[in-house]
């Protein structure tokens, strides 16, 4: 569904993506997980349209989207969930959604979107209660699952969620990649997740790539990449042999 | 004035001037902000927007013979699709924009735009007719001019009508959220591009309307734009960049003080009192009455 051939990219002189390939097929959930400042970010943002793509090429559904603008990619139906929950603050939580369903808004009026809104409060109940409540006011996760509804709304067939857990309590991050994995089975919904947290996404995804100062240098199934003892050292927190291994 | 009525009749006679001037400034402040939300940046061109309005409409209504509204309508018109230009053929094409590049555009066509104003209608000044008669109304010893009740009674339509839009339209909310973080208003499919031209386009629309509701009190011409401009720049700092209701108490705020200033020490000093009073409000607040520190620092272009 989605390929990314040798991309580069750069921000001014730092080379942040350096010939990354990778794919992700229909309906799999495919993590990208690696220290901080690796370009985990930056590949999310060339695929989404907020980064350029310096060299190489990004397909969607077999079509070529390299620097297609991101308002553009929204309607082709890929959504991003950016890094550290922005959503607009000084905005109430259903002005928050209503911007979000632009493109609903545009395609489907005023009841779609409005029908959309309330599929979003179904998914997560709490937003509801908060509707009339500035954005700004909310918890970490419920501001988190605002953004990931920001996403959702407009029912993308492709989602790039940037580091979901940041700053979240464990039982918050669980219930987030509940609804993920959720969305994939009943809507068939192909994710591409970045995390620091690789132990979190490693066990909610089918596959995992390992990016280290913006090349990709691992890629397996997401239970071969548990086991794999250079992941497990750098990124799993085990450095040493416990004393039963 | 001074012969006559009493200490508050007076007081009466410079508020109504301070409210008159005023809302102009509150106006003008107004389009500052709907420009420097979208850009981060300050269009000094602003000004020139004004002296444009009041020019056209002193051409549509007194050599044209127009109607008012019709006049009022097509200068509207007219001046927007002056900042729909200036966007599309200044702003959108520069490469790598930066506030600073963006800013000293602006000057640039502000410039262009008042000699283009000096070709085209002269270096005299233009009269124009009051929009409903110039007999004024005596209120407690004071004279109100019907046209100050029409500059104040435009100035609230033109508040209600962008808390309207910015808060109960798709495209105001739309703009809103570009302005408050473009990356995630463009990650929902907002085009931040057509974002930024119709703020251009408002806050043209806006200055336009200054302009036409001023001119008949002062005598529209084309030197006019630098000082109304900086006056109402004053009015959005203080206010707080970007909070337009700040711009608006301010700009208010520099009228009345201007007008009273003017009667009771002298009108020499008037034009000096809005810039002490953004002086005196860049030394104890910079971040100006409304605004808030964190929300300055955090914007970006």
């Amino acid at each position: 569904m989605l390929k990314l051939v040798n991309v580069n990219s750069r921000y001014g002189l730092i080379h942040v993506l350096k010939n990354v390939s990778m794919h992700v097929s229909a309906g799999e959930i495919v993590t990208l997980i690696g220290a901080n400042g690796a370009g985990k970010s930056t590949a999310l943002r060339a695929i989404s349209g907020l980064q350029p793509v310096h060299e190489g090429k990004i397909f969607f559904s077999d079509k070529e989207i390299t620097n297609a603008p991101a308002e553009k990619l929204v309607r082709q139906g890929i959504a991003q969930v950016p890094e550290g929950r922005q959503i607009f603050w000084p905005m109430t939580v259903m002005d928050n959604l209503e911007v979000g369903g632009v493109v609903t808004y545009s395609l489907h009026g005023k009841k779609g979107l409005y029908d959309a809104i309330e599929g979003m409060f179904q998914l997560f109940p709490i937003l509801k209660e908060r509707q009339n409540q500035y954005a700004g006011t909310l918890s970490g996760g419920e501001q988190q699952m605002l953004a990931i509804a920001m996403a959702l709304i407009n029912r993308p067939r492709f989602l790039l969620l940037d580091e979901p857990s940041m700053g979240l309590a464990p039982l918050i991050v669980k219930e987030i990649f509940s609804v993920i994995a959720r969305l994939r089975e009943e809507e068939g919904l192909t994710v591409l997740l970045v995390e620091q947290n690789a132990n979190a996404a490693l066990k909610v995804a089918d596959r995992g790539y390992v990016m280290e100062t913006g090349k990709i240098v691992f890629e397996d199934t997401a239970s071969n990449l548990m086991r794999n003892q250079e992941v497990r050292r750098a990124y799993l927190g085990k450095d040493k042999r416990e004393i039963w291994e | 004035m001074d012969q006559v009525g009493s200490g508050f009749s007076d007081f009466l006679q410079f508020l109504f001037m301070g409210l008159q001037r005023g809302s102009i400034y509150a106006l003008v402040g107004m389009g500052y902000n709907i420009i420097y939300n979208s850009t981060g940046v300050i269009n000094f061109a602003q000004g020139e927007f004004v002296v444009f309005g009041g020019l056209m409409m002193v051409t549509l209504t007194m050599t044209a013979n127009l109607s008012i509204p019709l006049a009022f309508l097509l200068t509207v018109l007219f001046v927007t699709l002056i900042g729909v230009l200036m966007e599309r053929f200044t702003i959108k094409p520069v490469k790598n924009p930066n506030v600073l590049r963006l800013i000293i555009i602006t000057i640039a066509v502000s410039i262009l735009l008042k000699g283009m104003a000096m070709c085209f209608w002269g270096k005299g000044s233009h009269y124009m007719r009051h929009f409903t008669g110039s007999d004024p109304i005596e209120v407690f010893g004071a004279t109100l001019l019907p046209q100050t009740l029409w500059i104040i009674g435009i100035l609230a339509v033109v508040v209600i009508g962008f808390v309207l839009f910015f808060n109960h339209t798709m495209i105001g909310k739309s703009m809103r959220a570009c302005a408050i973080n473009r990356d995630a208003a463009r990650l929902a499919g907002i085009n931040d591009r057509n974002m930024v031209m119709l703020s251009f386009a408002l806050s043209a629309g806006i200055g336009a309307i200054a302009g036409i509701i001023i001119t008949p009190i002062i005598q529209m011409d084309y030197t006019r734009g630098a000082l109304l401009g900086l006056k109402g720049f004053g009015a959005a700092v203080v206010g707080g960049l970007g909070n337009s209701f700040g711009a608006v108490a301010a700009g208010m705020l520099f009228g009345i003080m201007e007008a009273m200033a003017a009667g009771y020490i002298s009108s020499h000093y008037m034009d000096a009192v809005a810039l002490l009073i953004l002086l005196i409000v860049l030394f104890i607040r910079p971040s100006g009455l409304f605004g808030s520190a964190d929300a300055a620092r955090l914007r970006e272009f």
